[in-house]
């Protein structure tokens, strides 16, 4: 693939440009990459729309990843690249930035956890705990409406599913590959 | 199936008049948005990790095909013409920003193309199913068995508060994004859209035009779907989506009623110029095409035409697509006007092929 600025050598490094008109990805050759590549490392000294303009280099700046301390450490984004693009940049992202993403995610969605379906997996434990969740409800229910029958069901079972978790079987399917 | 069918064929796979509740919701689509555990997100990925992504999801070609009994078709997106891109996304079968960077991205395509799974769109994986009329289990329980076909050979971005993790925090959880299509003439026309399209969020649900821009909505034609994606169940997400769906369907048969009641003869003479129009044009604009179908749609379901069989109707509405008709003439280098001369030759055609047999409407 020829580059897209040059149209001259093959393309050697993916960029994604954050500009006016939307997100951008380019495909470049390693000497046009050097043009965009002198403003990213050095973004202070560039005029503050170039910067905006230029939220990232990836592909072939991984040196700037390591360098940003408070950058994620599995895929460099920022939090301001996320506040820039509106986008996550990777799963660890989520935990990176969770303390700062927790009250964006509680104005959109609530403050219930998930409660949808769950990768078997990886998700042995995790069905396992959500499965107890919704017994302790129903087992709340049941006592107030008084139907202690039903109620020492969901107590028994619940006890069952407390007894797997704490020796470690979260569920039959639970993450070994 | 030639792979050339699915840039040409005017038909639109979920669009199907014997759908349930079919006389106002056109189609009902479920996607599922998925990555994988490892890699960033398309958004900041790099071309090796892209590139990653594509094989990971090619190799699905083999174990969809074992899974559903049926065959897919992977197409790269960078090797198809723009106008052929333009085309996937008039099928709905991608989504319009797919088609801004077409490198490493790849479209898995059920052979009766009711399920799509995009590669690399801003998630990893959007699996996408569609079914005629309301009805939003089949498509639910058909991208449901992509992603177990795709979670047995792959870990997922999983968390366990937030649910599967997605490149816009809005998609969290679920991942999932029920939509229907609703033809809505009579709630239009008796100028009731508005509180529908105000009432919506508080039901947790967005409403739009499919066609036409943010002032004017072209054809009648809405697309509603759930806002909120983390917190409920699949199931819980679609019901809701459904029960206001019902409510609406009631509420646009109402007015329907109404205009039949008040207005029979205008109407029916409005839905026949549509009609004669539709027939005989020799020059159509997308905008003027979109009003007529709406119309003639809506003298079929009042049974005030009967002179077509409602099966015209996918055919109409992709059929008049722009890209569509340029795509099947080999050319983007079209004037305006030639497109509308196409686009008023290929109506009248699939008016004619369409063309019931029986009562003439005199
Ligand atoms: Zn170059
Ligand atoms: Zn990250």
């Amino acid at each position: 693939m020829l580059c897209d600025d040059c149209g001259q050598n093959e393309a050697q490094v993916h960029i994604v440009q954050i500009g006016p008109d939307g997100r951008l990805e380019k495909n470049l050759c390693e000497n046009c990459a050097k043009e965009y590549g002198g403003n990213i490392y050095a973004p202070q000294n560039e005029g503050v729309s170039l910067n905006d303009f230029l939220k990232g280099v990836f592909g072939g700046a991984n040196a700037v990843r390591s360098q940003d301390p408070t950058a994620c450490p599995n895929c460099g984004m920022r939090y301001q690249d996320f506040q820039a693009t509106g986008k996550i940049g990777c799963a660890v992202c989520y935990t990176t930035f969770r303390s700062e993403l927790e009250p964006l995610l509680r104005r959109i969605h609530g403050s219930s956890p998930h409660s949808g379906k769950i990768p078997r997996r990886t998700g042995g434990v995790m069905a396992t705990k959500q499965k107890i969740t919704i017994l302790r409800r129903n087992l709340d229910k049941a006592v107030a409406q008084e139907e202690y029958e039903k109620a020492a069901q969901y107590r028994d079972k619940i006890r069952e599913l407390e007894q797997l978790l704490a020796q470690g079987e979260g569920g039959a399917a639970g993450g070994n590959e | 199936m030639e792979m050339n069918d699915i840039f040409r064929t005017p038909t639109l796979p979920g669009f199907s008049p014997t759908g349930k509740d079919g006389d106002v919701v056109l189609v009902s689509f479920v996607r599922l948005a998925r990555n994988f555990r490892q890699l960033p997100f398309p958004g900041r990925a790099g071309f090796q990790q892209l590139q990653a992504v594509a094989s990971m999801a090619a190799s699905l070609q083999g174990d969809l095909e074992n899974a559903f009994g049926e065959s897919f078709d992977l197409i790269d997106m960078n090797a198809i013409t723009p106008l052929e891109r333009e085309v996937l996304a008039e099928k709905h079968l991608v989504s319009q920003s797919f088609l801004q960077n077409p490198q490493y991205r790849l479209v898995l395509v059920s052979q009766d193309r009711r399920i799509s799974v995009m590669v690399n769109e801003d998630d990893h994986l959007r699996i996408q199913g569609q079914a005629p009329g309301l009805d939003l289990n089949t498509p639910l329980e058909a991208v449901s068995k992509v992603d177990d076909t795709v979670e047995s050979r792959q870990d997922m971005a999983f968390d366990e508060d937030f649910g599967y993790l997605t490149a816009c925090p809005t998609n969290l959880g679920t991942g999932l994004r029920a939509s229907v299509l609703l033809h809505l003439p009579g709630l239009v026309y008796t100028r009731n859209m508005n509180n529908i399209i105000n009432i919506s969020p508080q039901l947790g649900l967005a409403v739009r035009g499919l066609y036409g821009d943010d002032r004017e909505v072209v054809g009648n034609i809405f697309i509603m779907s759930n806002q909120l994606t983390l917190g409920f169940s699949e199931k819980e997400i679609i019901d809701n989506l459904k029960s206001a769906v019902t409510e609406i369907i009631a509420h646009e048969r109402r007015a329907r009623k109404a205009i039949e009641l008040y207005r029979k003869d205008r109407l029916a003479d409005d839905v026949w110029r549509a009609y004669g129009i539709l027939r005989y044009a020799r020059y159509l604009s997308q905008k003027e095409a979109l009003e007529l179908i709406s119309k003639v749609r809506l003298g079929m379901d009042m049974h005030l035409i009967d002179e077509v069989d409602e099966k015209c109707y996918d055919g109409l509405l992709i059929g008049g697509r722009t890209s569509f008709l340029q795509n099947a003439a080999g050319s983007d280098n079209m004037s305006g006007a030639e497109v509308d001369k196409l686009r008023a030759d290929m109506v009248r055609r699939i008016l004619m092929a369409y063309r019931a047999e029986g009562r003439t409407g005199a």
